[in-house]
């Protein structure tokens, strides 16, 4: 006969007890190594706390051991899927602290490389997000375009991730021949991509219905929180540096900032979208406007020489011993030097003493901030939402650690 | 058709032509090598390689057998150190293969879990195998997915029982320097070898 | 960003609010900065925030940095923002490192030390174990102003072991909860291990 099983003695409320839930460093939705203890009643979040650290590598102090130029492929390894922005926060930070003009060829030059890696930040982005939403698909896709932005990296510079293609006073190299062609082919071909991706997702019922009024922060607690990027924008604020502030060669290119109402994560989705199909044109418009040129800046106390001069000119020698063995001094000073990364403001602070190391570097990461952030898009939602405003928040960890 | 249609020598050349004979270990080896299952597990930068990009259409780690990406340690076979293992992380990747199952394989993929890359600070742990056993490095900053995927094939070839040799034990050779020195077995004279401690003083100081 | 003599014309105006809060200004490579007395940076983000005019309610970022050798030795740096007029401000303020707590003869204990005492020991208790040594540097928290401060300066305190007085929750953010030491600090080794050859260290050494 089966046995009877004796009623629980204890009067435990089994609705309404919280249960404490670690979605421990190592989790599927992989956005990196991020531990959330999360405090659940049921299937709702009433209390979440992020535990961040487990991809710190001390980047910054590691910096400071190091000449300046040294300190560039410590500092793109920072939020490894937007490196050049990285680069550029350090190399213009440490350029406004010599004084130190770039040509105008670089100018565009950087400008091009870092709206390609913007693209490529956000194809990463949505084949991830698309993946924990379910639309595995969108990765397939999203990482065929990502393999292309990279043959177009490795071509100019050789490596597909981490380049460290920008140097104070310009860039390494000139881009090679066909480049051109390439990348051009790549942005006519990038908006027709983004509208297929749209038609995969945009009036997909279960991915409406997973985004739509999910998520909402309102603009001012935003604001209060310091969020930047695309998060910002889907709420409303047309808060976007590029265009604030005028640096590299955004002023002369024209180009609009998706700008969302609600603050869902439907709208995060589409601010993001748009800025790929934005980000395109930007980069034709940089093919076109690309002025002949110098790719480098000149002087020598800070930029290597090329090497076809060091066979001729004793001075140059002496210049490019100087600069590979010690680097370059730098008079005491400090300077906070920001731009607009694919998930917010980027912002670099080098503190310079006179010598040939930085005395500290520090990176204002924008993934850091925006992570203050999740508990409000997440708390009194379930837990599948939980997981989807992770991905439409767009974290990456090792921005977040250093 | 085996049955009383052959006989003697001609039953045995047709068996030969048509079934192969082998040992049980040699093809559960086989087995294991050509159905690795992965660990989705992805620290840093390298973790954009592999596994993301490395599973995707273009580098596809699915035609090497290792189509099933496991996000449980019970169930996988293989886990990919791929990023910086940072101090705190140390003892959760630990832990993670701990719950792995035998057998069970580590690939260090790229520098920093390889021996710290350019990190050598307070924050990472100064290569993998300070606290695991590793199978394969896969050097790199980050590795290429074929270089990861050369690394898989050569971690499959070490598995099915045959690793690859170098070229030390291929050829039975030595290097110039070596043979300069006096051939591999050589002793180094008191006098080198004091002045490699005293350089050895000088540079760790 | 405000040009100098706009600098300075906002120097005036906090003068009249908060006479002697703001120690200097320094408009260096076109940024400008405010160097602040740190007992009264309050005061000054706040005028700086809600003053009508000026309005500077974005903080963009809160990070410490270690000035060793020269004294003061630490500075916290506030970047904010105006995003009406798309205008920067840099807030410093500088902080002597506290003096260890047993050497204190009669009343010679800095402010500093004694208002970490005050703050009843939650992150000098909270923070690793055995470092009951030197009290911490201490500044007021601008968490009810700026809330995005509060991650901020929970890395400034993991980094620097500066103290925010009145943050709800001061403890360790990236470095694990139980590490002795802070980091960043520029006396702090760089940590890491040197770099040996198996193969010298098993003929020479």
């Amino acid at each position: 006969m089966a046995e009877q099983i004796a009623a629980p003695t204890e009067t435990v409320d089994r609705d309404r007890e919280i249960m404490t839930v670690n979605v421990g460093p190592h989790h599927p939705a992989t956005h990196g190594v991020l531990r959330l203890v999360v405090d659940l009643e049921g299937e709702m979040v009433r209390e979440l706390r992020p535990v961040i650290g487990y991809v710190h590598t001390g980047i910054e102090k590691s910096c400071e051991d190091k000449s300046y130029w040294k300190v560039i492929p410590f500092v793109e390894r920072m939020d490894y899927v937007s490196y050049f922005f990285q680069m550029e926060a350090y190399c213009g930070a440490v350029e406004r602290l010599i004084g130190l003009e770039i040509p105008p060829r670089a100018r565009y030059l950087r400008t091009l490389f870092l709206e390609l890696n913007r693209i490529h930040s956000h194809l990463v982005w949505l084949g991830t997000t698309a993946l924990d939403l379910g639309a595995i698909s969108m990765l397939w896709y999203c990482f065929r375009e990502r393999d292309k932005i990279l043959d177009l990296f490795e071509m100019a510079t050789g490596q597909r991730m981490h380049t460290r293609y920008f140097q104070v006073g310009g860039v390494i190299e000139d881009i090679p021949l066909g480049f051109e062609q390439k990348c051009r082919a790549f942005a006519e071909e990038m908006p027709i991509r983004v509208g297929q991706y749209e038609d995969l997702l945009d009036r997909n019922e279960v991915f409406l219905s997973r985004t739509k009024g999910v998520g909402v922060v309102p603009r001012e607690r935003l604001l209060e929180l310091g969020v930047t990027g695309p998060l910002l924008r889907a709420a409303g604020e047309p808060w976007d540096l590029r265009k604030a502030f005028d640096y590299l060669a955004y002023p002369e290119m024209d180009f609009k900032i998706p700008v969302g109402t609600v603050g869902d994560n439907y709208d995060r989705y589409r601010v993001r979208v748009a800025e790929m199909v934005e980000s395109s044109r930007i980069v034709a418009q940089c093919l076109d406007a690309l002025p002949e040129g110098p790719f480098i800046a000149d002087d020598r106390k800070y930029v290597l020489p090329p090497r076809s001069e060091l066979s001729t000119s004793m001075e140059s020698l002496i210049h490019h011993f100087k600069l590979v063995t010690e680097g370059f001094r730098v008079d005491p000073g400090e300077v906070y030097y920001s731009i607009e990364s694919p998930r917010g403001e980027l912002g670099c602070f080098v503190l310079a003493d006179g010598s040939a190391k930085p005395a500290r570097v520090h990176f204002r990461d924008p993934s850091f901030v925006n992570l203050q952030a999740f508990r409000d898009m997440a708390i009194g939602t379930y837990v599948a939402d939980m997981i989807a405003s992770l991905g439409m928040l767009d974290p990456i960890l090792g921005g977040v650690d250093r | 058709m085996l049955r009383g249609d052959l006989e003697g020598e001609d039953l045995e050349r047709y068996v030969e032509e048509r079934v192969v004979t082998t040992t049980f270990e040699k093809v559960q080896n086989w087995a294991r090598a050509n159905s690795i299952f992965p660990l989705t597990f992805g620290l840093a930068c390298c973790a954009i390689e592999a596994p993301i990009s490395l599973v995707t259409a273009r580098y596809d780690l699915a035609r090497f057998g290792a189509e099933a990406l496991r996000a449980s340690p019970r169930q996988a076979d293989l886990i990919i150190l791929s990023g910086r293992v940072s101090v705190k992380m140390a003892p959760v990747v630990r832990r993670l293969y701990d719950q792995m199952l035998e057998p069970k394989w580590v690939m260090a993929m790229g520098a920093c879990s390889s021996s710290a890359g350019m990190f050598a600070n307070y924050a990472v742990v100064q290569g993998a195998d300070k606290f695991m056993p590793v199978d394969i490095y896969v050097p790199g900053c980050p590795p290429r997915p074929e270089a990861v995927l050369y690394g898989f094939t050569k971690l499959q070839r070490k598995i099915m029982g045959s690793p690859d040799q170098s070229w030390r034990q291929r050829y039975d050779a030595y290097g110039t320097e070596e043979w300069a020195r006096g051939g591999p077995r050589s002793e180094p004279s008191p006098e080198a070898a004091a002045a490699y401690r005293e350089a050895r003083e000088l540079t760790l100081a | 960003m405000p040009d100098a003599p706009g600098l300075e014309l906002i120097r005036g105006e906090i003068e009249r609010d908060h006479p002697a809060a703001v120690l200097a200004t320094s408009f260096d490579r076109a940024q400008a900065a405010l160097v602040v007395d740190p007992a009264r940076v309050l005061d000054v983000l706040r005028w700086l925030k809600e003053q009508p005019g000026h309005r500077y309610d974005f903080l963009s970022s809160l990070h410490a940095a270690d000035y060793l050798p020269a004294q003061p030795r630490f500075a916290v740096h506030y970047e904010l923002i105006n995003r009406e007029r798309v205008e920067r401000i840099r807030v410093k303020a500088m902080l002597e490192d506290a003096p260890p707590a047993g050497d204190a003869v009669g009343g010679t204990m800095s402010e500093e030390a004694l208002a970490t005492g005050r703050h009843g020991g939650s992150p000098a208790a909270a923070g690793p174990a055995g470092h009951d040594g030197p009290s911490l540097p201490s500044i007021d928290s601008c968490v009810e102003l700026f809330p995005t401060a509060h991650a901020q300066e929970r890395e400034a305190f993991d980094f620097f072991g500066i103290v925010f007085r009145g943050h709800p929750a001061l403890t360790r953010i990236l470095m694990p909860d139980d590490y002795v030491g802070w980091p960043q600090r520029r006396d702090f080794p760089i940590g890491g291990e040197p770099v040996t050859f198996t193969y010298s260290e098993r003929r020479y050494g």
